[in-house]
């Protein structure tokens, strides 16, 4: 009787799931979309203890209790400025259960053929994206240094452990049986995802993120192969593939290519040459003469970065739209693909300080605009406003789409000092006639300019 | 048909099928996107308890299944929880506060 049922739950909650997906096309149906992900999960986990198979229940609720217990305050607690951290330890969670899980199917059941095959997929990508996972989440939460660590040699070095490990997988097709085979499988696949990532600087961590989170999909995918379970197959494959093209529009963004992104140490090459630049005259401007410009400008476009996460400054920002719509004047916030540390961070961001989403403009969208708005300010974002990606063929970043915000009527650009971006080139904008520097930290400056148009009032 | 051929025909639909629907996922919901599919992903707990729960799983299997049904539980909690968090910020600017 129950061999019936749980294909019928495994069919509901894969169809669920797609729907799920198909759902957050638009923020009105995204929440019903997740709805349906929870409903999903839970036939699934019904049907599944519903097997026959599975006869002892005490453990499995057990860790289901701890799990809950822990994964539910960490979700509530959260402060909305982790998220990207939060998305990479998620990923080695689930990564490490994906490689956890390969093992002890492994030992329990010597496989051969395809199984093993599909075992051994798992268990790489599960091991390797684990370690990756944890290196991404310390260089997110500033454990490790977030600038890329290269070293002459690395991408030899890597190779070398990554053939180690695919090397070590054959055996178990090939000749099965070596007892060491296994642990050193285990450690060099680690190794590896470890290797992969300590060379990734921040700029490049949306990519990684988004390909991590394809892999961790893959070996659960790869799972569903081992295991027979057509459920798996399907979750995983859906999770590989939006992982997969999320980094492909992060690559686009950057016009760069994977093989760039992730072997290029992109950031720490360039920087050496930094240092030579010279002494410039820029202009600047004081909170006053900011709130003046503002107030009889008619439409402004703001263009947040990293730095405004940095700052904390959004709900600053947040009163400066307030103030400024207020007066009829048309403001909008301009979203470079890559700005951040993932995909989508700044939208999360903005909307933690409830700006409203239908001011938050693509890129192809919004750069038609900038010729016909009096002020662009600039808050914590740097190589995505620089023109020699447009100028200059010889620049690292030419080539990639940028916010061009130089064709707005003023340039505005909140920094702390005349320091390069990530990228380490020097940025032309900051040159420009119609540029104003404002020289100070995002929060603060964009506070005393909401002071000063709220003396002006 | 060979189970295998039949699993590699689902992959490769479902594989097309995710690409069509990401493709249509807005820019502005890319974050909550990769938590949902981090959630998703962590159905991983079905292989968990299957291999936990077996009749006659040894000590070392229950071991390795009891974490790793424990770090798909974390995903799956946590990760539905955030999304549904974070999209209950985007509010259109005609949104009641």
């Amino acid at each position: 009787m129950n061999d019936v049922l749980y294909p019928i739950f495994y069919l509901c909650a894969a169809g669920l799931y797609i729907m799920a997906l198909k759902w957050m096309n638009s923020p009105t149906t995204a929440r019903r979309g997740v709805f349906a992900g929870e409903i999903g999960m839970v036939l699934a986990v019904v049907g599944t203890m519903l097997r026959y198979e599975v006869i002892e229940y005490h453990w499995i609720i057990l860790a289901m209790v701890i799990g809950a217990a822990i994964g539910a305050p960490l979700a509530l607690m959260m402060p909305m400025t982790a998220v990207p951290q939060r998305t990479a330890i998620a990923q080695a969670f689930g990564a490490l259960a994906a490689a956890l899980i390969g093992t002890a199917e492994f030992f329990e059941h010597p496989p051969h053929g395809f199984v093993l095959v599909a075992l051994t997929i798992e268990m790489l990508l599960g091991y390797l994206t684990f370690t990756a996972s944890l290196i991404a989440f310390a260089k997110l939460q500033e454990l490790m240094p977030g600038r890329p660590l290269v070293y002459k040699g690395q991408n030899f070095v890597n190779l070398l452990v990554f053939s180690t490990a695919i090397g070590l997988g054959s055996t178990f097709y090939f000749s099965p049986g070596f007892p060491w085979a296994f642990p050193a499988f285990a450690v060099t696949a680690m190794v590896f995802g470890a290797l992969l990532i300590i060379p990734i600087g921040g700029a490049d961590m949306p990519t990684v993120i988004a390909l991590l989170n394809s892999y961790a999909g893959l070996s659960a995918s790869a799972m569903g192969f081992a295991l027979n379970n057509k459920l798996l197959i399907v979750a995983g494959a859906l999770d590989g593939s939006s992982g997969f093209i999320l980094a492909i529009i992060m690559c686009r963004a950057m016009n760069r290519s994977f093989t760039n992104v992730l072997f290029g140490g992109f950031g720490a090459i360039v920087s050496s040459g930094v240092g030579k630049a010279e002494q410039r005259p820029v202009r600047s401007a004081s909170p006053e003469e900011v709130a003046s410009i503002l107030d009889t400008a008619r439409s402004v476009i703001v263009v947040p970065g990293y730095g405004l996460a940095v700052a904390q400054a959004q709900h600053k920002l947040r009163e400066l739209y307030d103030i400024l719509t207020r007066r009829g004047i048309d403001v909008r916030f301009a979203i470079h693909p890559v700005a951040g540390r993932m995909p989508g961070h700044m939208n999360v961001l903005l909307a933690e300080a409830d700006i409203p989403y239908d001011k938050m403009v693509e890129m192809d969208e919004i750069n038609s605009e900038f010729a016909m708005c009096d002020v662009a300010l600039v808050i914590g974002a740097n190589d995505v406003v620089n023109p020699a990606a447009k100028n200059d063929p010889t620049s690292p970043i030419a080539g990639m789409p940028i916010l061009e915000v130089d064709r707005a009527r003023t340039v505005m650009i909140i920094k702390r000092g005349m320091a390069a971006g990530f990228a380490g080139i020097d940025n032309e904008l900051y040159y420009m006639d119609k540029t104003l520097m404002l020289f100070g930290d995002a929060k603060s400056f964009t506070a005393s300019i909401v002071k000063e148009l709220g003396v002006t009032a | 048909m060979q189970e295998y051929e039949v699993g590699l025909w689902i992959f490769l639909l479902s594989a097309f099928l995710g690409f069509e629907l990401i493709r249509r996922v807005s820019p502005l919901l890319h974050t909550p996107l990769m938590s949902l599919t981090n959630a998703i992903s962590s159905i991983a707990v079905v292989g968990a308890i299957l291999v936990t729960g077996n009749k006659d799983a040894s000590t070392f299997t229950k071991t390795l299944g009891f974490i790793a049904v424990m770090a798909s539980t974390i995903n799956a909690v946590g990760g539905y929880m955030i999304t549904d968090r974070t999209l209950k910020m985007f509010k259109r600017k005609d949104a009641p506060k």
